[in-house]
């Protein structure tokens, strides 16, 4: 049985439509991180399963149950919030427990679960501190614990992330997936990081303009966006789009790239005399001094080395600017000036100019 | 602030000390005429050096005033307790009406909420005499003239708009996403209502009933108007000093020093309280 199921969830607010017909469904102990860039309306979802906002349109069902019009004490869905939302004159102990004075729990079992959580999240030793004397990662915590405590079914975490340092925001990535694996409840995870995603999420749900584009495995959405708006949102330096316009040879489909002509005819997406976009991983692509076949002229216009990676800007003969990752910075020696870029024809992707859909290759 | 001349400082001192001399001098002088007979009070000129006397008050707490006419018989500390009386239970009422009220005009979005809030704080705006004339005629006419029932209700005129607009502006500054957590977690509207935005607004609802006291406590032409002299605070009782052999200055700063003692305690011990409350609840974050 699905745990949280949604049907065409619209919301509109004066400035606009949000939510477009949202659809979804997470079965049970399933992490699925609802990713999207900020103002998307990802937060918006989450207060609609909560019941805090109230739909225009659509069904939401949790445990099987259709709780559209329920009032959100009834939902039995734990939340942690982006701004955390501790209650100020409670103390870190009181606020744990808040979910489960709800539910008539005697003084004894309430303090057995809070203690078994707030262990599980390090946080024993400031249970009897209230919010405003926790550093931002105890408030996180905290938080984190309110939602869980009552080991409910379905837990909603609305980038509990974000507002917590960069070392505390690495740990809780790598603790994570396992405190809520343990828990057993279904989780949407909203998150605007993409690598929070790929890292914390059994699949990805890729809110963009109002709609779910994709919803996908991690290692699926980044080797095969379904849209050119996807591809955009996974990786950093973002993916070169190139537009290419495929003529057919006889030893396949070849295409100009800055004034050299490259051969496509293992991308068996790129037919020949359709307006395309080239996609291309920053990291696929090969810059050297030497020309090889199907490599193309560039101009490397500025290094800039990241420690794990080398991040290259290059331009084509013909002005477009694309970027190259190298892994490491062994190649120290690289300078701006001319050299030619190849790419692995495996891993490009094809994808429609006019609709940005990515066109399946493999025939 | 940093780089201020001596000359500067100087200014500003004797600019400060005038100011304090101007408001605190009446108060000052009151509290010396309070320990004078009316004979020394209306000396020319006055004169800064007496021979304190206790007359005026022992007069107010007996009952007993002497005058050169005669032994007259005062209510002071009848119309002392009448206003403690009117005043917290006005404030009392107010409370239980304006917080639920302000907490829903905060919170709620529903048809003429601003035009009913705005309406409600209209009332301070009026001249109080523009109602007192029908308002004591119905009053009559429906029997709660001349009662304290009667008169709380019209205090309520000073005391539910300030409650109100104070108050409804610190519920405005609790984060909704707190109040949603609460729920969230299980618990009914009206819970969430006690046990978090009633707390988190307490610091609002404290200044505003210390306010809405004072305010109570200072007003006068209400109970003039629709009370006799048994159901009167100290505001109106003090006319009884205006006396047909003559005005009694000196019971007069009497009653004053003690009618205004209460409310000047309330006011000084829970000044930090007032200040920040007033202004917290101004100013959204």
């Amino acid at each position: 049985m699905a745990q949280i199921e949604l049907r065409s969830l619209t919301k509109s607010y004066k400035t606009g439509k949000v939510l477009k017909g949202v659809s979804l469904v997470a079965e049970q102990g399933e992490i699925v991180c609802v990713f999207g860039p900020s103002g998307v309306g990802k937060t918006v979802l989450l207060r609609l399963i909560a019941g805090v906002e109230e739909l225009d349109a659509g069904a939401i069902f949790l445990e099987g149950r259709d709780v559209t019009d329920a009032p959100p004490e009834t939902r039995g869905v734990g939340i942690a919030f982006q701004n955390f939302a501790l209650f100020p004159h409670m103390t870190a102990f009181d606020n744990i427990g808040s979910a489960l004075t709800a539910h008539g729990a005697s003084a004894s079992i309430i303090k057995a679960k809070v203690e078994k959580v707030a262990a599980l999240l390090k946080i024993t030793h400031v249970l009897s501190h209230l919010p405003r004397a926790l550093s931002n990662g105890q408030k996180q915590r905290t938080a984190l614990a309110r939602a869980l405590a009552a080991d409910p079914k379905i837990v909603l975490l609305d980038d509990p992330l974000r507002n917590v340092d960069a070392k505390l925001r690495y740990e809780m990535r790598l603790e994570l997936p396992s405190l809520l694996r343990a828990s057993g409840a279904t989780v949407l995870y909203v998150t605007q990081d993409y690598k929070e995603a790929m890292a914390i999420g059994d699949r990805i749900a890729v809110l963009v303009d109002g709609r779910f584009e994709q919803i996908a495995a991690p290692p699926a959405i980044y080797r095969g966006p379904a849209s050119v708006s996807v591809a955009r949102l996974f990786g950093d330096p973002s993916i070169n789009l190139i537009p290419i316009k495929p003529k057919a040879t006889k030893d396949g489909a070849v295409c100009e790239i800055g004034g050299a002509t490259v051969s496509l005819a293992e991308i068996h997406a790129a037919t020949p005399g359709r307006s395309l976009l080239l996609g291309l991983r920053p990291e696929s692509l090969n810059v050297s001094d030497q020309q090889a076949p199907d490599s193309f002229p560039v101009e490397v216009m500025a290094v800039t080395p990241l420690n794990e990676k080398t991040v290259l800007l290059l331009r084509t003969h013909d002005g477009q600017e694309i970027f190259a990752s190298e892994a490491g910075v062994e190649n120290e020696t690289r300078q701006p000036g001319p050299a030619f870029a190849r790419f692995d024809a495996t891993r490009a992707l094809v994808f429609d100019e006019a609709s940005g859909a990515r066109i399946e290759g493999r025939a | 602030m940093e780089h201020t001349s001596p000359f500067e400082r100087i200014i500003r001192g004797v600019l400060i000390a005038a100011v304090l001399l101007f408001f605190l001098f009446p108060i000052l002088w009151i509290f010396l005429m309070s320990f004078q007979t009316n004979e020394q009070v209306l000396r020319i000129p006055p004169s800064l050096f007496f021979s304190p006397t206790t007359i005026n008050y022992t007069s107010l707490v007996t009952g007993k005033l002497q005058t050169a006419a005669g032994s007259l018989d005062l209510a002071f500390m009848r119309n002392l307790g009448n206003s403690v009386l009117l005043s917290s239970v006005s404030v009392a009422l107010a409370l239980v009406l304006g917080v639920p009220a302000a907490y829903a005009f905060a919170r709620f979005k529903f048809p003429l909420s601003e035009d009913i809030a705005f309406t409600l704080l209209s009332f301070r705006f009026a001249p109080p005499l523009l109602v007192l004339l029908p308002l004591s005629l119905y009053f009559q006419a429906i029997g709660l003239d001349d009662t304290y029932i009667g008169l709380i209700w019209v205090y309520q005129l000073i005391a539910l708009p300030l409650i109100l607009w104070i108050v409804r502006g610190y519920f405005e500054d609790i984060s909704p996403d707190i109040e949603y957590a609460y729920r969230i977690a299980g618990h009914s509207w009206l819970q969430t209502f006690t046990r978090i935005a009633i707390p988190l607004a307490r610091p609002g609802i404290a200044a505003a009933g210390l306010l809405a006291f004072i305010f109570c406590w200072n007003n006068f032409v209400f109970a003039l108007i629709l009370a006799s002299a048994d159901k009167q605070p100290v505001t109106v009782g003090a006319l009884a000093f205006v006396t047909a052999s003559g005005i009694q200055y000196g019971q007069i700063a009497a009653a004053i020093v003690l009618s205004v003692t209460p409310t000047l305690a309330l006011a000084l011990f829970a000044q930090r309280y007032l200040v920040e409350g007033l202004s917290l609840g101004a100013v959204k974050g």
